[in-house]
């Protein structure tokens, strides 16, 4: 094993950016979301729309994040091998056994951190969860829009939700979701920290940045 | 009650209605079925020429809520219209003739006017155990629904339960209950859904018939677009509250004095889609959301499972106690999430301390 640290471009710009963007737009979706569940401002002004507001801010969220998850398909397909569609899913054999490696590690069964030059086998399969999560909620949260206005664009983003589920069922499930999504990044998000602090590969600021710090432990 | 005799309009003359109502009935059918100029006046033409048709009314699983409706339309002269444009041949709550002869009358009717006749089925049609749950001079609902509606020119399912089952078939369903679109099939049919469906539309629906000779246009479920066409919740006149985001957050606060929106207490206005807001209740006087309370969703599919509860706008989730709405559960998920994660933090720096004394 070498020491010596290869600067190795990962990350490319449409998975860093549908990253950062995703990261406001859900931000944005949960706050308008938790408002439009459960308005918790009261305006008193004769003038106020807040919920006309709040209502517009979700949209617009809404139909970013629906933008995003398409580029980022595209990109599964025409990116290079670190955003590739395999990384999410355990196909191969070394992947399995990357599998059971990180989550050996995360159970402190194990002392080998889990360097990948990419995701890691138990990343890769939480964002494909996280990605069908998002999927749902363009559906569902479109699906809900359906009713405010119908017609053929959001009857084929989601309106057709609506024939196989109540419509309050749709609501419920929107809602709880978010939830879901929310434990997905609290552990996401630590797990980067602290990875980025024993690997000292350059990890967190491969996100921003998109070049890592490889070293000859990666399984490239 | 018997053979029609004269055209609509004569026999509405010969009971006294001036020519003056008759032409705002038509002005109010024309509103109602959002016909274009000209609509009231081909309404007239129609029913000065049309014979009454002839009605049976079937009731099954059934409160008779649709049947109150019918009968309380609060202007009489609107009231002896309705009741006028129809003759009616069969209907247990209001016939004088009772037992042998009113099963008589009916089968009558289905004989000598064979696909002639118009049927409104009140009430839901259980199936389980051979459809014993519901019978009628001993004959099972679902047979009486076979034939009458079978042999009729057209069907008109009044309400939440005559549609889709209604209350009779919320969870658990003991009894099978199901609406006339799924106990009978292949039949000339038109859902009228609501707890109760609105006297304004089944007169809608008739008057349709005799002005163009065909039933109205339906939706996907086989309701009048004319009447469930449009959402409350985009005709509601608290709808400016709704979007100011100014609403009603407890009974009788000062939003509620104020007429605000009722989101918050569970409106499914937003959900639900029925003309109330144009044509309100009782002859126009009010309607639920005007006079304070959410609307409830009774013309939405199986509103008494779905549109549950009433008073919240979303369901709890199921399992986790009464207090469990979606956001307490989350809430949750998401404190515990956190709280896993700063064990694990813990544990590490346990773990790294340990290895560290290991090492030396
Ligand atoms: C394309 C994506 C989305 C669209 C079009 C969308 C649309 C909507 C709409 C129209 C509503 C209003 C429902 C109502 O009438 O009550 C809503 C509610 C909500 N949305 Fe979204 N949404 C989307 C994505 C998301 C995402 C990603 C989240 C969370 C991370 C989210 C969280 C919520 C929440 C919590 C509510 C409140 C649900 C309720 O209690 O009624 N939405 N959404
Ligand atoms: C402080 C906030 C965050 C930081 C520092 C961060 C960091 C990172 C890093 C370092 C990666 C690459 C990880 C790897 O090698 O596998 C990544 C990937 C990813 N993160 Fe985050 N993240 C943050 C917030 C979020 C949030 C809130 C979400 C979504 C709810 C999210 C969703 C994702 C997804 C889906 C990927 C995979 C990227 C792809 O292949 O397209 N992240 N993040
Ligand atoms: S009262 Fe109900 S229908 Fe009216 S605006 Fe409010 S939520 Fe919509
Ligand atoms: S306001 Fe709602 S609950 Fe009330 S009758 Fe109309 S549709 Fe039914």
């Amino acid at each position: 094993m070498t020491t010596e640290r290869k600067r190795t471009y990962i990350w490319e710009f449409p998975v860093r950016l549908t990253h950062w963007v995703n990261f406001f737009v859900i931000i944005f979706l949960s706050v308008t979301g938790l408002y439009i569940g459960g308005p918790f401002i009261h305006p008193t002004s004769d003038q106020s729309f807040t919920m006309g507001w709040m209502r517009f801010i979700h949209l617009v969220a809404g139909y970013t994040l629906l933008m995003m998850v398409i580029i980022r398909v595209y990109w599964a397909f025409a990116g290079n091998k670190y955003a590739n569609w395999r990384v999410f899913l355990p196909l191969t054999g070394r992947q399995r056994h990357d599998l059971g490696d990180a989550t050996k590690y995360y159970l402190f069964v194990s002392k080998k951190p889990p360097y990948a030059a990419g995701h890691t086998m138990c990343a890769g399969i939480a964002y494909f969860a996280l990605f069908l999560l998002f999927l749902f909620q363009i559906f569902s949260g479109f699906a809900l829009f359906s009713y405010n206005s119908p017609g053929l664009v959001h009857e084929i983003l989601g309106g057709w939700l609506t024939s196989l589920m109540n419509i309050q069922a749709i609501r419920f499930w929107h809602h709880l979701v978010m939830y879901f999504i929310w434990v997905i990044a609290l552990v996401h998000v630590y797990l980067a920290v602290w990875l980025d602090s024993v690997e000292g590969n350059g990890l967190m600021g491969s996100i921003f940045g998109g070049y890592k710090f490889i070293t000859g432990k990666e399984w490239e | 009650m018997g053979e029609a005799s004269g055209s609509i309009y004569d026999s509405l003359r010969k009971k006294g209605v001036s020519r003056r109502d008759f032409m705002k009935f038509c002005s109010l059918m024309a509103a109602t079925l959002a016909l274009p100029v000209g609509g009231a006046a081909k309404i007239a033409e129609a029913l000065e020429k049309a014979q009454k048709p002839t009605l049976v009314w079937l009731e099954f699983q059934d409160c008779a809520g649709n049947t109150e409706s019918f009968l309380r339309a609060s202007d009489p002269t609107v009231a002896q219209i309705v009741l006028d444009l129809l003759s009616v041949n069969y209907h247990e709550t209001i016939m004088a003739p009772a037992g042998k002869q009113a099963e008589k009358s009916l089968a009558d009717t289905v004989k000598n006017q064979k696909g002639k006749y118009l049927v409104v089925v009140e009430g839901a049609i259980p199936l389980k155990d051979g459809g014993v749950y519901c019978t009628v001079g001993g004959r099972a609902a679902i047979d009486i629904a076979r034939e009458v509606c079978g042999n009729a020119l057209a069907t008109i399912a009044m309400g939440a339960c005559a549609w889709d089952g209604g209350i009779p078939a919320a969870a658990p369903n003991p009894t099978g209950a199901v609406g006339v679109k799924d106990a009978v099939k292949g039949i000339t049919l038109i859902n009228l859904p609501g707890c109760p469906a609105n006297v304004v539309n089944l007169t809608g629906t008739v008057v349709h018939y005799l002005t163009f000779g065909s039933l109205p246009l339906t939706d996907s479920m086989g309701r009048p677009l004319f009447a469930y066409g449009r959402r409350i919740h985009d005709d509601c006149e608290r709808r400016a509250h709704y979007d100011a985001g100014r609403y009603v957050r407890e009974w009788g606060d000062e939003g509620h004095r104020k007429g605000w929106c009722l989101y918050q207490m569970g409106c499914k206005g937003p959900e639900t889609f029925k003309n109330c807001p144009a044509q309100r209740w009782n002859q126009g006087t009010s309607w639920p959301v005007e006079a304070g309370h959410g609307c409830i969703g009774c013309a939405s599919p199986h509103f008494w499972d779905t549109m549950t509860p009433f008073y919240k706008r979303l369901e709890n989730v199921p399992g986790f106690g009464v207090e469990a709405t979606a956001d307490k559960f989350g809430a949750g998920l998401a404190a515990a999430t956190a709280a896993g994660l700063i064990v694990h933090r813990i544990a590490r720096a346990a773990k790294k301390k340990s290895s560290e004394e290991e090492g030396k």
